[in-house]
This record gives structure tokens, sequence and C-alpha cells, in this order.
């Protein structure tokens, strides 16, 4: 196992651009679970190449284990990395697939027949050691290509939206198997997705990265709860946090928190909105209204277990003060709470 | 008009038979006069190849067949039928022997040549450079220019008086300028000139089919394999050459094909010499049922790579159609 360190990252890829990584800062713990979450183009995945070795940073160094790596080649750095396509051999069977890191890594033979059994065993697939790719599901693709990664007991693990391409209901069982399996090896892991919900229930810890700059690093709850930026504020969490100007800040809070203004008494905000959609999710329902008498079009999300509301209709809303998040309009970071004056 | 009759027969059996019979032809049937247009579209569009193939390759192959078994000969009248004797008199002739042998030399040297030669370019036509378009062009070069004019340049850079490459051997001291190789003039030198010739000819033809094989191969198979840990000859021998081999296959194929019924290096080059030493069975065929004037000796040597080339084909075609089903 070993922590995974970049410091002061950056990669241009065309000179006079606006670098895809810029000055990037991180450090992992030790077998810690890592998830890098941005939306697309936001450097999550060039950073993980320039991590794997694949890229070469414009500038900054990247260790790993202490040591500084960028010179070394990716089989030179002891990783082993999931690609979002698997990148499988296509013409090697799943044996061969899982046993061609160690043969390129020069493991005696003799080891390969009980190293590919562990990793296979570990991944429920040692049925299919004799099929090619091709004959292989999508799932099965997939713990495939996390077996052929574990089988030489990298010091580090990078996976590349490996769930990508699943269909939902079998994302959701590899998302479990995943975290079970991580919790079993213990290797430091570090995860892309643009997916917050697999980065909410994986990570111990989330980069949030937007154009190539880490937007806030913490654990799931901290990114959540306490963004960073309005940013951080409206990537996580689906429907994302409202956001009201108010003076010179911006308030900031999650539509779970907008509750019937009977539920909160004495909360500093005080909505009246005009209901203009509904839709029931089965277990809560989402409430899209206006805010009455207000030129703006500012549609205010509420996230109610039930709801005895009708389209059209007007009702009050409040927001209790501790789950109000203050943001500064000019920078859109993070400004202290203060007391509001709300019309 | 088959159409036609059917719909009178089907209205003379009852309506119940009419409904069955009738109706569903009736509603999928095609206007006529489209479908009659249409058929005499295809004809017409099918005409030019049949005739193509007819009268260029069907006719002179039977001819060919017609002469083997004849005493033809250019200039004489009557032509008679005379057996085997051709192909008996034809094995029995040393040159013919001299040329088949060659003919395999010739095939199987510069296909390897060419093979070797084109992955190496194709891989390194792969990566970005600057200059790439350029290098690519000039690659491209002896497969676009006439065959002849290249192969009347080499003629010069081979020449015995005027050769480029003696001239740099002696300029660096590797030969004396009096005992300066005769590349056309010595039978081994002449079939090495002819093999790199040919070489130089098909290698933008291979490197090309195999550039985009390559290209093909999803950037992520040769970086997992760098990331397992395998350097550049393992990724090559093991993940890249296995993942060409359909592309490989054909380009070998074809290069086996161009190379065995070509003549033209061997002709403009070295007209089959120094004594026969590169003569090859397309050119031996030619010398002497055209320039020698005996056409049925020149048919019965052309027929003898007929089995060759026909089992070439067949796994053409079956390379073929893998390629197709996988």
């Amino acid at each position: 196992m070993a922590i995974v360190e970049t410091r002061a990252v950056t990669k241009v890829f065309k000179a006079g651009t606006l670098g895809a990584v810029n000055d990037v800062d991180l450090v992992t713990e030790e077998g810690e679970f890592l998830v890098f979450l941005g939306p697309s183009g936001s450097g999550k995945t060039t950073l993980l190449r320039m991590i794997a070795g694949l890229e070469v940073p414009t500038s900054g160094d990247i260790l790993i284990g202490g040591e500084v790596v960028n010179d070394l080649t990716p089989r030179e750095r002891r990783i082993a990395m999931v690609f979002q396509s698997y990148a499988l051999y296509p013409h090697l069977t799943v044996y061969k697939n899982i046993a061609f890191p160690l043969k390129a890594q020069g493991v005696p033979k003799d080891q390969h027949r009980k190293k590919v059994e562990w990793a296979s065993g570990l991944l429920s697939i040692d049925h299919l050691l004799q099929r090619k790719p091709r004959e292989l599901s999508g799932g099965e693709r997939q713990r495939v290509a996390v077996a052929r990664a574990i089988v030489r007991e990298p010091n580090v693990f990078l996976l590349d939206e490996p769930l990508s391409n699943l269909d939902a209901k079998l994302r959701a069982s590899a998302r479990a198997e995943l975290e079970q399996f991580h919790r079993r090896v213990g290797t430091t892991t570090i995860y892309v997705t643009h997916d917050q919900v697999e980065a909410m229930a994986m990570g111990d810890r989330i980069v949030v990265l937007h154009k190539g700059v880490v937007r806030q690093i913490g654990t799931p709850k901290q990114v959540y709860d306490d963004p960073a930026d309005t940013f951080v504020a409206t990537f996580l969490g689906s429907p994302p946090m409202n956001l009201l100007e108010n003076g010179d800040v911006i308030v900031g809070f999650r539509p779970e928190h907008l509750v019937p203004a009977a539920l909160a008494p004495g909360a500093p905000i005080k909505l009246t909105l005009k209901i203009q959609n509904l839709e029931y999710l089965g277990s809560e329902w989402i409430v899209y209204g206006k805010v009455a008498g207000e030129a703006s079009d500012k549609t205010i999300i509420a996230r109610l277990p039930t709801a005895d509301l009708t389209i059209g209709t007007t009702h009050d809303f409040a927001v209790a003060e501790p789950h109000l998040r203050f943001f500064d309009k000019a920078t859109e970071k993070r400004a202290p709470a203060r007391a509001l004056s709300w019309p | 008009m088959a159409v036609t009759e059917g719909e009178g027969s089907s209205a003379g059996n009852g309506p119940g038979a009419s409904l069955a019979r009738g109706t569903p032809r009736g509603v999928k049937r095609r206007p006529r006069s489209s479908g009659s247009s249409s058929f005499g579209l295809g004809v017409a569009m099918l005409l030019p190849a049949v005739l193509y193939v007819l009268l260029l390759v069907a006719v002179p192959f039977g001819m060919a067949f017609v002469y083997a078994f004849s005493d033809a000969r250019i200039g004489s009248g009557g032509d008679h039928f005379v057996g085997f004797d051709n192909f008996a008199s034809v094995l029995e002739n040393p040159s013919f022997r001299k040329a088949l042998g060659n003919s395999f030399i010739f095939t199987i040297s510069s296909q390897i040549l060419v093979l070797v030669g084109s992955t190496a370019l194709a891989l390194a036509l792969k990566e970005k450079f600057r200059g790439r378009g350029f290098v690519r062009f000039l690659i491209l070069l002896p497969w676009v220019a006439p065959i002849s004019l290249g192969a009347i340049g080499w003629k010069w850079i081979l020449d015995s008086i005027y050769s480029v490459i003696n001239w740099v051997l002696i300029a660096v001291h590797l030969v004396k300028p009096f005992d300066k190789p005769m590349w056309l003039g010595q039978p081994t030198l002449a079939m090495i000139s002819v093999i790199l010739v040919h070489t130089w000819r098909l290698l933008p033809f291979s490197t090309v089919i195999l550039l985009a094989g390559l290209t093909a191969i999803p950037r992520d198979i040769p970086e997992a394999a760098a990331v397992d840990g395998a350097g550049f000859w393992r990724t090559l021998f093991e993940i890249t050459l296995p993942m060409l081999r359909p592309i490989l296959n054909v380009a070998m194929l074809f290069g086996i094909i161009f190379t065995f019924t070509d003549m033209i290096v061997v002709y403009v080059i070295t007209a089959g010499g120094p004594y026969d030493s590169t003569q090859v069975l397309p050119s031996l065929a030619f010398f002497t049922g055209i320039q020698g004037s005996d056409l049925a000796a020149g048919a019965a040597i052309s027929l003898f790579l007929v089995p060759l080339l026909a089992i070439i084909a067949y796994l053409m075609l079956r390379v073929a159609h893998r390629a197709e089903v996988t």
C-alpha cells in the first residue's frame, strides 16, 4: 500500500490554452478510497492518467509512497488501473488476461495459476476463465478487469469510471461489490466518476474538480453539508442546493430543508411559493415553485416526504437557521454565517 | 409474364382460393413497371463487370487452356491437339525448374521483408511527430508512381557503371573501385536486387493496410498493457501483433498474389538474367510465349500457377469471411 500525492500538478495540452488540470495539490491516506468527482471536462481522468504515468504533467510532481515518480513508466509505478472500457485483451482468454500482468512483471510461472485462481475467486469469475472477453456480459468484463488489476497486489488502484458502462441495476450491485472488495484488500484506491451517488456512497473522501481545479476535498458529509463554493453546492445533491441572493451574499439551503412554514417556527427565511410542478418519486415528493410576488424566474425546489399540494396554489415554506449556508456573491466561495434581513 | 399468369389462375379458383392466394400477393407485389425497370437497371449495372471478367479474364484463361494442349505458335496457322506434351516438355526444361524455385524464393523473401518492414513503418507512422503527413506521403510514393518509372530508377541505382550504391560504398572505403559488386550481373546479387526492389514497391500498400489495422486498436489496450507492466516488445508480440493478425493475413495474402503473378520488376531490371537466375514463372511464360513465339509452352508455364493461386484465393476468401463474422 502507498500514499499518492500530487504537488501543484498542471497539465496543459495545447500551449496558450487553459490547462486540463491546474495546480492540483492532494494527498491520499493509507488504504483510503478517494473519489475524483466532477462533470465532463473537469480534468479528473487526466489527473488519474498522470498518476498512472499515461500522461506527463506539464509541471508539478507526483509522488507514490513518498517517491517522486514523474519520470517513471507506468510499469515502474506499481499501480493497477481499471479503464472505463475495461481494455481487456480481446484475443486472450480470461485466464490469460488476468495472468498477463504476472507474466509481464516476471512473476515465476508456477505461481500464476494460484494467483489467478485467488483473484478470480475473489470476484466470483472462476467459472469464466476459459472464455474470451467477447463471450462475457458487461458486468463479467468489469470483474475480469478488476481481477486483472488486483492479481499482482499493486500499491495503488486507479479506477476510471468502471461502472459507467453497466445498466442501472447492475451498477448498484457492482458498486456494493467494489466497496466490499476495497474493505477486504484495503489498498489505496483512486476512483474517478461523474456520478455523485457513486462518489457519496463509495468515497472515504471526495475531491470535487471543475475545469481542472480542485474545488473541495472532504468526506462525503463535508462536501454535501458544507460545500466550499456554489459549484460544489449545486453539483452535489439531486435536486441541487437552492441558492438565493441576499445583499452581498448568496444564501443556500438543501431542498430537504425547505419545509412547510408550520414545521419551522421562527426560521429566518420564509418563502411563499407558487407551486409550478410536482414530481412523485415514491419515497418523496419534489416540489418546484416560484417565489410569489417576485419577478425573478428562480425556481426553488423542496423535497418533502409527503405533499398535499396542488399545482398553481401558493404555500408558505421556511428554512431553519442551522441549515443555511452562505457564499460570497463576488467569489462564490463560502462566507461566514451572518444574520439575515429577509424581506 | 409470370405475375399476370398467376393472377389469372387464382381468379379462376373460386373466391376462397382467390382471397388466400391473391390478396397477399396483391399487397406485397411491387408495381410491374418498377419491378421490370429495376431488373433492367440491375442487369445494366452488373453487365460491365461481367463483360470485364468474361473478356479480360475468362477468355484469355480459356485460350491459355486451349493453347497449353496445342502446338500453337505465333504466326503458325493450324493448331493441333497435343495432349500433355507441352507440360511434359516444360517440366523437363531446366529454365522452368529454375523459374519455379525462383518464384518461391522471390515471393517468400519479399513477403517476409514487406511484413517486417511495413509493421515497423506502420508502428512508427502511427505515433504523432512533426512532418508525419509528409513522411506518409513519401512512403506512399512507390505505390502511386508508375512501376516502370520506379524500376528504371532502380536500374540506374543498381547499374554496373553508374550505381550510386557502389559510389557510396567506394567513398566510405567499404569496397574497392576495381572490385565493386555487380548488382545485376551476379546471380545472387541480382536475386537480392529484384527482391529488394519488389519489397520497396509493395511496402506502401502493406503499410497502409497495417496502419489502418493499428489505428483500429483502441488506445486503452496498449495503455492497459503498459500499466500491467509490459514493455515495448511484449506489447508488440503479445498484444499488438495478435490483434493485428486478421489484417496481417489480408496484407500477406494480397502480397503473395501480387508477387507470385508479377513480372514487371524482373522484366525491367534483369529480364530474368543473368542465366535465368532471376527468372520467375510469369516472366518465363512471357518470354517463352510472347517473345519466343511458343504460345503453347508459354500457356503451359502460366497454367502451373493456377493450382497454387487457387489455394491462395481460397485462403483469402476464408480470411475475408472470418473478418466479416467476428
